[in-house]
């Protein structure tokens, strides 16, 4: 059976462990290095990226992780798993796992009364719209070579795309018991 | 595209979880927390201890130092109105704060009834002794709970004590039949539907933290244990000798509270924790967690 990692160290992990429990996968906690022997993917989660990172960086998981990840590791990461995802963010930081060749505003959407849910279009996952929640949301504000966008919104925002072995979404899907994108994911296990 | 549904509310506590939101006073506290890891921050004039030690009425801080705050860091800024103040909430939703905490540590402007928050954009964090207080928080639309604790106090026993009677409502519900639940509502004096989505589900139905008196990273631990989503600190960081160092351990407690070797690493040469004080020798009529109901 295939295990999926998730990183714990802050944020909505549980939400994501759930919904992937729910589609099968066995899954795994991610709070230090050694927690990454064995997993066959990982989840990054929403939560607060500062947070997130330092607490990687004190943990000692960006190195580890960076070479797993160069090593074709499949990785999910949502609103600040895409941000720690990314090359580029306009917030100068240093444990950016530079993953996926995007440059990534924070909190592009303004502060939490302008979070917000809409449907999206995400031609990958089918003919049905996603319904996508916003929370204090990134968005993408430029596509390297060799990245795909997934979905934009109605104003041509990218908030969804994928390389290789790494998806990442502005947004949560996993608040919103829509199982498509934890699925897309496992397909690219 | 819709703005501030209970999804939005809701889902930003869920972000949060796991992470430990501190009291800052300053924009350079607030930086401060932010770098050492802080999920989010409580914007206010004094903290706890000094309201203790002040005295007198306690309001709404002054927005242009909320806003420096705001300024100041990329995390969520909080900030405080007092219980029943629907004209302050108003303020700091208008303020662009991230979540209001309508708080007992705060002079109550309504000694019968909470904020209709459901009214709100922005979401609410509101304080509770146990289940039933809980309920009624979440009922007037409350979307992140905490626990009273005893603000200002640096002594995590209550925060224990409010934290194992939400819990305790909670199992009891659990193991209740159907027929018994309308009795347990009224016993409780919390809505019915609520009641009876706790004993479905086996949980709150919103974000749960400690708070109130937690002031060492193996208090954090202790509430992580206890079954808290994540920790409030308040006066326990910025009343400590060596904040930063306070601040950090905390944080690092919070997310390994399973794994006793990091609690210990985190906790050595911390300095002075804040002062504390003995619950019994506070004067009944100045316990802020008897504010509200």
């Amino acid at each position: 059976m295939k295990k999926i990692g998730v990183l714990a160290l802050q944020g909505a992990f549980v939400e994501h462990v759930s919904v992937l429990n729910r589609l099968g996968v066995e899954t795994s906690l991610v709070r230090l290095p050694q927690e990454l022997d064995g997993i066959d993917g990982l989840v990054i989660p929403g939560g607060e990226s500062t947070t997130i990172g330092k607490l990687m960086r004190a943990y000692s998981l960006v190195s580890p992780l960076k070479e797993l990840i160069a090593g074709g590791l499949p990785v999910f990461g949502t609103c600040a798993g895409m941000i720690l995802l990314a090359k580029q963010t306009t917030d100068p930081n240093d444990y950016s796992l530079g993953a996926v060749d995007i440059r990534v505003r924070r909190n592009a959407f303004g502060r939490q009364v302008d979070s917000f849910e809409t449907e999206l279009s995400v031609p990958v996952l089918g003919d049905t719209p996603f319904h996508a929640v916003f929370i204090r949301a990134p968005w993408i504000e430029k596509i390297g070579d060799g990245v795909k966008v997934l979905a934009q919104l109605h104003d041509g925002t990218p908030v969804a795309a994928r390389s290789k072995n790494v998806l990442v979404t502005a947004f949560h899907p996993e608040l919103t018991g829509d199982m498509r994108f934890h699925a897309y994911f496992l397909k690219m296990i | 595209m819709d703005k501030g549904t209970w999804t939005v509310k809701a889902g930003l506590a869920q972000m949060l979880k796991g992470g430990v939101i501190m009291d800052v006073v300053t924009p350079e506290q607030a930086k401060i927390a932010e770098d050492a890891g802080a999920c989010a921050v409580m914007a206010l004039e004094r903290v706890p201890s000094d309201i203790r030690a002040y005295g007198g009425v306690a309001r709404m801080s002054d927005p242009s130092m909320i806003e420096k705050i705001m300024e100041a860091v990329s995390i969520p800024v909080m900030a405080k109105c007092r219980i029943g103040h629907f004209v302050e909430a108003q303020v700091l939703e208008s303020l662009g704060v991230d979540y209001i905490d309508e708080s007992e540590v705060l002079t109550p402007a309504d000694e019968a009834n909470h904020i209709w928050k459901h009214d709100f954009k922005v979401p609410f964090v509101c304080g509770c002794r146990d289940l039933g207080e809980a309920l009624r928080r979440i009922g007037e639309g409350a979307a992140m709970i905490r626990t009273k604790g005893e603000a200002g106090t640096g002594n995590v026993v209550e925060a224990v004590r409010h934290m194992r009677a939400v819990m305790e409502g909670i199992h009891r519900l659990q193991g209740m039949r159907e027929d018994e639940l309308m009795a347990e509502a009224k016993r409780l004096g919390a809505p019915f539907e609520l009641v009876k989505e706790v004993h479905d589900s086996g949980r709150l139905p919103v974000v749960n933290f400690a708070a109130g008196g937690i002031a060492t990273p193996a208090d954090a631990a202790l509430m992580m244990q206890l079954g808290a989503d994540g920790n409030f600190v308040g006066s326990g960081i910025f009343k400590s000798s060596r904040p930063e160092v306070m601040a950090r351990a905390i944080v690092e407690a919070t997310t390994h509270y399973q794994n006793p070797d990091i609690i210990a690493k985190v906790s050595h040469d911390l300095g002075k924790a804040m002062p504390g004080l003995e619950i019994k020798s506070i004067p009944e009529d100045e316990l802020l967690s008897k504010r509200g109901w």
